[in-house]
């Protein structure tokens, strides 16, 4: 949008009331004010507390299963003859994506603050998944508002989440996908505001819960710097990964946004492309206010939100975090973005060539991959976070197949 | 300055009695339908008149309200039809106050500066909007402010005493409390539990007190008003509005007589026999 900024530093958002730039803010009907005010109180004590840290790298470690590896993707990067491949393997914690990282803070901050109960919204139910197993380990009622078409699509993690005594409401206002279960876990929070504790998915809403959500999930870009150095002597010398709220993309890039030198790439979903419908906010939307904050919005002339489309459940949503936005007009992070055929593409060239099915969401990542390492040298090292696995997917993608996996 | 809202409240208290406060959609369920509605309603009962601004998120409504917004949209309801609106109404009346209320977004797409000056010139007199609390007073609150046109903010059971004076800061016209911590068109407020916390905005500040959220009945707007300077109904007249309608969703002979109708019945909550004092 606007030419980029010369700034020191990229890692020092948002300020106190915060504000990325012109993004983020606390825009929330006064009932929810003093809520998250109490919460960025209580987030900046636990922040602050040794203990709390010590029994969150405790449950990582034992629970999630953390360190997540490092894992060169020998065939896929013989197959594209260019830069060397990696994948972050955020599919291999604990409830299958990287969305444990940030709700493992979360509930435990819950827990902290002494509120019984949990909701939380879902598109394609992983973090609606890993809420729910949280709060089953931490005794705490659960809750989760899901859009009813990402209900059918997504049945899999429907199932799981009420294996785990979730409570699963499907919602059937507007295009019944992720932004009307956020509409609808908001009006839930409005309502049940003294036992409630709400447990956002991405790096998105009211402050301070993108600075919250980006620094749960920064255990992945922290992982990534030592692994590399580790393996290849060197921090890498590019990253990727898809784009719905940002938090698997914000986790990955946080710790590098200084080392001016890595190269950065978000990628949106563009469903049935660019110029149909699609749920690439910064590609095709503009600055306006929505679900607490100020962000790039697909939305029509007159400030009416518009329904995005993505064949991903998890990128179906027609806004993204508001830190993201300001490191896209400061242009730091390159936004592309992939289609659902070409999400479909990758999701069979990499179960084939790596043995690992990556979620649809993931394969947004994948799908760019292609243009970027081919033109690079040998010696590039490129970081795909793969941030969930593609289990819940398999009836889905064969059905978009037309039967044939 | 004084605005509309103020002399109304004035006068009010000169009546001794409450004022009725109603909130319709604009543009529901389509453009001159509302507009008939919207010119009936001070002669149906209405002291002030709130009119929404449809929002395809509304994160603070409830079914009732969500649905009238959602028709207004379908219909083809924009900004400068609202604003629009209120130009038309104030053809024939130049007294009663109009407060339009809604979300952020549409206004700051509409562009703040640009709006204001349309809303000021149309007779717009309040604004209240609901995404945005006193932290963010310097988007729209303090612009409006200096464009002549009153903020009304909410309070809510979840502003306490320590909160209410950043609340009230910016507020000018009158204070809405929200009469239950919940979405539009919830459950009925407990009146004891009203009274009290309207005495505890009241020692905060001089402004006038307007209670909304969850009032349906005139039995209610009576018993709510013998502790507040007004009385807002919101879901219940769009709900007359949404039972009138045909089956495809279109106004009927009998839509614009079932809101005048509820509004009278609602009217007589505040203007039958004088308040007790
Ligand atoms: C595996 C996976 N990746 C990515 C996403 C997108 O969310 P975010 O952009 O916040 O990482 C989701 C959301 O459901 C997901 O399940």
């Amino acid at each position: 949008m606007t030419a980029p900024i010369q700034v020191n530093s990229f890692r020092t958002g948002p300020d106190e009331r915060g504000h990325f730039g012109i993004y983020g803010g606390r825009f929330v009907a006064e009932t929810l004010m003093p809520l998250i005010l109490d919460l960025e109180r209580a987030y900046a004590e636990a922040k602050a507390d040794p203990a709390y840290r010590r029994e969150m790298d405790g449950h990582l470690k034992n629970y999630v299963g953390r360190p997540s590896p490092l894992y060169l993707a020998e065939r896929l990067t013989a197959h594209f003859a260019g830069a060397k491949i990696y994948f972050k393997r955020e599919d291999l914690n604990h409830t299958g994506a990287h969305k444990v990282n940030n709700v493992l803070g979360q509930i435990m901050l819950a827990k902290r603050m002494g509120k019984p109960r949990v909701i939380a919204e879902t598109g394609a139910g992983m973090h609606g998944v890993a809420t729910a197993t949280l709060c089953a380990k931490f005794g705490l009622k659960c809750i989760v508002y899901m859009g009813a078409v990402d209900v059918g699509r997504q049945q899999p993690n429907v199932l799981r989440m009420k294996a785990m005594g979730a409570e699963v409401r499907a919602v059937e206002s507007g295009a019944k996908t992720l932004k009307d279960a956020m509409n609808e876990a908001l009006r839930d929070w409005v309502t049940n505001v003294s036992d409630t504790f709400y447990c956002i998915g991405t790096v998105a809403g009211p402050h301070p819960y993108p600075m919250m959500v980006r620094d749960f999930q920064s255990i992945i870009g922290i992982e990534t710097r030592e692994q590399m150095q580790q393996e290849e002597g060197r921090l890498p010398d590019s990253l990727i990964a898809c784009i719905g709220g940002g938090s698997n993309a914000m986790g990955l890039f946080y710790p590098f946004l200084d080392d001016r030198q890595v190269e950065i790439y978000g990628v949106e979903a563009a469903g049935h492309g660019l110029k149909k419908k699609h749920a690439a906010s910064v590609a095709g939307g503009k600055p306006g206010v929505l679900h607490g904050n100020r962000t790039y919005l697909l939305m029509d002339d007159d400030g009416q939100i518009e329904e995005a489309h993505s064949i991903s459940a998890g990128l179906d949503y027609p806004g993204i975090g508001p830190e993201h936005s300001w490191l896209h007009d400061v242009g730091r992070i390159k936004f592309l973005s992939a289609t659902d055929k070409e999400a479909l593409a990758a999701f069979q060239l990499c179960s084939r060539m790596e043995g690992i099915i990556p979620a649809l969401e993931s394969c947004h990542a994948l799908a760019r991959l292609g243009d970027i390492v081919s033109n690079k040298p040998k010696d590039h090292l490129m970081v795909v976070n793969l941030s969930g696995r593609g289990d819940k997917d398999l009836d889905s993608v064969a059905h978009h197949l037309g039967g044939k996996l | 300055m004084t605005t509309r809202i103020d002399r109304r409240f004035a006068d009010l208290k000169s009546e001794g009695r409450a004022g009725l406060v109603t909130f319709l959609m604009a543009g529901d369920p389509d453009a001159k339908t509302a507009l008939a509605i919207l010119k009936a309603l001070p002669k149906a009962g209405a002291d002030v008149i709130e009119i929404g601004m449809p929002f395809t998120d509304p994160m603070a409504d409830g079914p009732a309200i969500q649905a009238a917004g959602l028709r207004a949209l379908k219909s083809g309801q924009t900004m400068v039809k609202t604003l629009a609106a209120v130009r038309a109404f104030r053809k024939d009346d130049d007294t009663t106050p109009i407060v339009l209320m809604g979300y952020y977004n549409p206004i700051y797409i509409y562009g703040v500066a640009k709006f204001l000056d349309d809303a000021k010139g149309a007779g717009v007199d309040g604004l209240i909007v609901v995404d945005l609390p006193p932290e963010e007073d310097e988007e729209l609150c303090l612009p409006a402010l200096a464009a002549g046109l009153n903020f009304i903010r909410l309070a809510t059971p979840t502003t306490d005493d320590k909160r209410l004076p950043a609340v009230l800061k910016n507020t000018s016209g009158f204070v809405y409390y929200v009469s239950i911590a919940g979405i539009t068109g919830a459950a009925a407020p407990d009146v004891g539990q009203v009274h009290a916390a309207v005495g505890r905005i009241k020692r905060h500040t001089k402004l006038p007190v307007a209670v909304g959220f969850g009032v349906r009945s005139a039995k209610q707007v009576k018993d709510i008003a013998a502790g507040a300077e007004a009385v807002v109904v919101g879901s219940a007249l769009v709900n007359a509005v949404a039972k009138s309608l045909d089956n495809k969703g279109k106004a009927t002979g009998r839509t614009v007589k079932a809101v005048t109708n509820l509004v009278s019945e609602l009217a007589s909550g505040v203007r039958g026999p004088k308040k007790a004092k």
